[in-house]
């Protein structure tokens, strides 16, 4: 089987935050795979561990030249090809550019099944996997808990309210992974040593047949604020038995929620 | 000169410090409380290619040398101390000490579980009368022909009671001093007489079993001497001067470690209506510490450089060691002032960091050895190996 599967860069989640110029600031910033994705890697490689010999997995990714390390990181943990898209022109990409430069370097792959994550951490629109899928002209499954295939349909789990979904979808498709879907493994020190000897592809615009033009942002962004702290908690101290009429009082009067 | 991380040290870096936190930091304050080793560490760290460094990958090893692997050491040791030991344990003693100096038949059989962590290493020169002055041991071994029998007790042994595959130094030739050593590969599930008695009682290294080893008629065969008879000395001055590097790193990470935990506390902890990291003799601590921190770091770095390329580097590693040691005990120390109150509550590592960092002063050559090394390569007294 060919497996894709879609990748991007993103803040460390622990990352502190900085707005400078109107802009999240990443400087002295540790870049990590966006944890999705590490999901979408890990079902892949288990997928491709399945159907043994013969299966191939490329990661892709639109990103700066630093991408490439998140694309060594997936090859270390066993993925086998790799593509960077990667163009000044892509720079303030929005999920619309973004989608049709990942879905134009797809051109030239073979797949029977792409993976993505759900959300990337950072913009949290979840849009990028979904316009790819459209600009392929395949279906798409989004927030996937479970997934099977036995090789021309895949069989996957969605939580909905109340209770799972299940979805039969024709391959190829567009599978998005949600948080609890697997345990994504580290790379081993063995998987480091063979990454620098898998082949990363690094493609600019013209290269996957499109013109700066072509990508233009369709949304400006007029700007970027950090959520307002959160105000310290208030705890009462004392016994439980003690505390719980403040406790009351306090959310009936103050916080006015019961 | 190049003070930047390849590639493959950025990941190995970011592999180690994730396996850290997900297989070894759930487990640090349950493990420390109850003095517990938690064997599949071992096992996992293997999995991982954690044990395999400067190792041919036909013995399981990993093709990555001494850099990447003080990277990880580093990342592991941060989390806890105990586990620090068992690159060492397996590696840098047993593994590669055999790698050097054993037959091909040794190779096969010792090295490929050691790597793998099917097997839990050590290794033994200490005794209850002979520390520093290692020339100086008891424990004897006796030409039987197809056989040596071993008799006599070390003590202080690292992972001694866990150990399946073990160096042992002993004397083979009575008053040769270090003239008269040898080294033998004991295989603990397969050889009577030895009795392995646990030091439960220690002031660190909770985490990290440390025994009495008490041989009475010992057989061990022909088969299992590590290079020439008589020639233990500088096979385990050799050993030394890696497993060593297992000090110096897993030091330097206790004092970055201790650095991490004392700024986010001075920028958590408000007195006087600011974070005490506003007061400037807090600061002097901060500063302090990060300086002899960053120095232990860069000189572990350049021992393994050297290491790597195959240059002398014992006064470097030596160097190495002895400030690491003295940047963690001072660091920890400082820590624990930082912290105030808390830091003396268990709820806080301030006391674990303490404790473990006094270990390093005494073990792989105390800081007076060292210091010793130093002086006696510079003057000329020694030539840098
Ligand atoms: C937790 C732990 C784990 C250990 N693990 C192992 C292990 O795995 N294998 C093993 O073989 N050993 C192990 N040891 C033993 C350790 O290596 C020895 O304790 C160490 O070599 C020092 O020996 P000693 O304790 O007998 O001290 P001594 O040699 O008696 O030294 C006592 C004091 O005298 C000083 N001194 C001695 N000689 C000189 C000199 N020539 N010049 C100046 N000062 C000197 C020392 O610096 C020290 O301050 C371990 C020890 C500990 C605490």
């Amino acid at each position: 089987m060919n497996i894709v599967v879609l990748l991007k860069q993103t803040f460390d989640t622990e990352a502190k935050i900085v707005i400078s110029g109107g802009k999240v600031d990443p400087t002295g910033v540790t870049l990590v795979i966006n944890p999705y994705d590490e999901f979408a890697i890990e079902e892949a490689l288990t997928l491709k561990e399945a159907q043994g010999e013969g299966s191939e997995i490329t990661v892709v990714t639109a990103g700066g030249d630093v991408a490439e390390q998140a694309l060594r990181t997936a090859l270390a943990m066993g993925c086998d090809k790799s593509i960077l898209v990667s163009d000044e022109a892509l720079d303030g990409a929005d999920e619309w550019a973004a989608a049709e430069a990942v879905a134009a370097a797809l051109k030239d792959v073979e797949y029977d099944i792409i993976f993505a994550g759900r959300i990337a951490v950072d913009d949290a629109s979840g849009q990028v996997a979904v316009r790819v899928a459209e600009a392929l002209g395949i279906p798409s499954v989004s927030s996937i808990l479970k997934f099977e295939t036995d090789g021309t349909v895949a069989t996957v789990t969605r939580e909905i309210d109340g209770g799972n979904e299940i979805i039969e979808v024709p391959l190829p498709a567009m599978l998005t992974a949600q948080k609890g879907l697997n345990e994504p493994r580290l790379p081993n020190m063995m998987g480091i040593m063979k990454a620098k000897s898998k082949p990363l592809e690094k493609k600019d615009l013209a290269a996957v047949g499109k013109a700066a033009g072509d990508v233009a942002a369709k949304f400006v962004i007029d700007s970027v604020s950090l959520p307002t702290p959160r105000e310290a908690g208030t705890i009462l101290k004392g016994e439980a038995a003690e505390t719980a009429p403040e406790l009351v009082r306090l959310l009936h009067e103050e916080a006015k929620v019961i | 000169m190049d003070f930047g991380f390849t590639e493959e040290q950025r990941m190995v870096q970011e592999m180690a410090k994730s396996f850290a936190e997900k297989e070894i930091a759930p487990y640090v304050e349950q493990d420390e409380e109850n003095h517990y080793y938690r064997r599949e560490i071992l096992s996992k760290m293997g999995e991982m290619g954690l044990l395999g460094w400067s190792m041919p990958e036909e013995y399981g090893g990993n093709g990555m040398g001494w850099m990447e692997a003080v990277t990880a050491l580093y990342e592991i040791a941060k989390v806890h101390t105990s586990w620090r030991l068992s690159i060492s344990g397996n590696c840098w003693g047993p593994a590669m000490t055999i790698l050097e100096y054993g037959t091909d038949e040794q190779k096969k059989k010792f090295i490929p579980p050691l790597l793998s962590g099917e097997a839990v290493g050590s290794f033994a020169m200490t005794e209850a009368n002979s520390g520093s002055d290692v020339g100086s041991m008891k424990m004897f071994a006796e030409d039987k022909g197809s056989h040596y029998v071993l008799n006599g007790s070390k003590m202080w042994i690292s992972g001694g009671h866990t150990s399946d595959i073990g160096l042992v130094y002993v004397c083979t030739e009575e008053g040769g001093g270090p003239k008269g050593l040898s080294c033998f590969i004991i295989d603990y599930n397969n050889t009577e007489g030895i009795e392995r008695i646990p030091i439960n009682k220690k002031v660190g290294m909770w985490s990290a079993p440390t025994s009495e080893l008490v041989f009475e008629n010992a057989q061990v065969p022909k088969e299992n001497l590590l290079g020439p008879v008589n020639k233990g000395f500088p096979i385990c001055m050799w050993m030394l001067n890696n497993t060593r590097m297992g000090c110096a790193t897993g030091a330097a990470a206790l004092s970055a470690a201790a650095l991490e935990g004392s700024v986010a506390y001075a920028n958590e902890r408000t007195q006087f209506g600011q974070p005490i990291g506003k007061f400037q003799l807090v600061q002097a601590q901060i500063a302090e510490m990060k300086l002899e921190d960053d120095a232990a770091l860069q000189l572990v770095y350049r021992a393994a450089w050297l290491k790597q390329n195959k240059m002398p580097s014992q006064q470097q590693t030596s160097m190495a060691k002895l400030y690491s040691c003295k940047a963690a005990v001072n660091a920890a120390n400082i820590a624990m002032k930082v912290y105030g109150s808390y830091g003396y509550s268990d709820e806080y590592p301030c006391g674990r960091w303490l404790r473990d960092a006094k270990q390093f002063e005494t073990l792989e050559g105390t800081s007076n050895i060292h210091t010793t090394i130093v002086a006696g390569i510079e003057l000329g007294y020694q030539p840098n190996r």
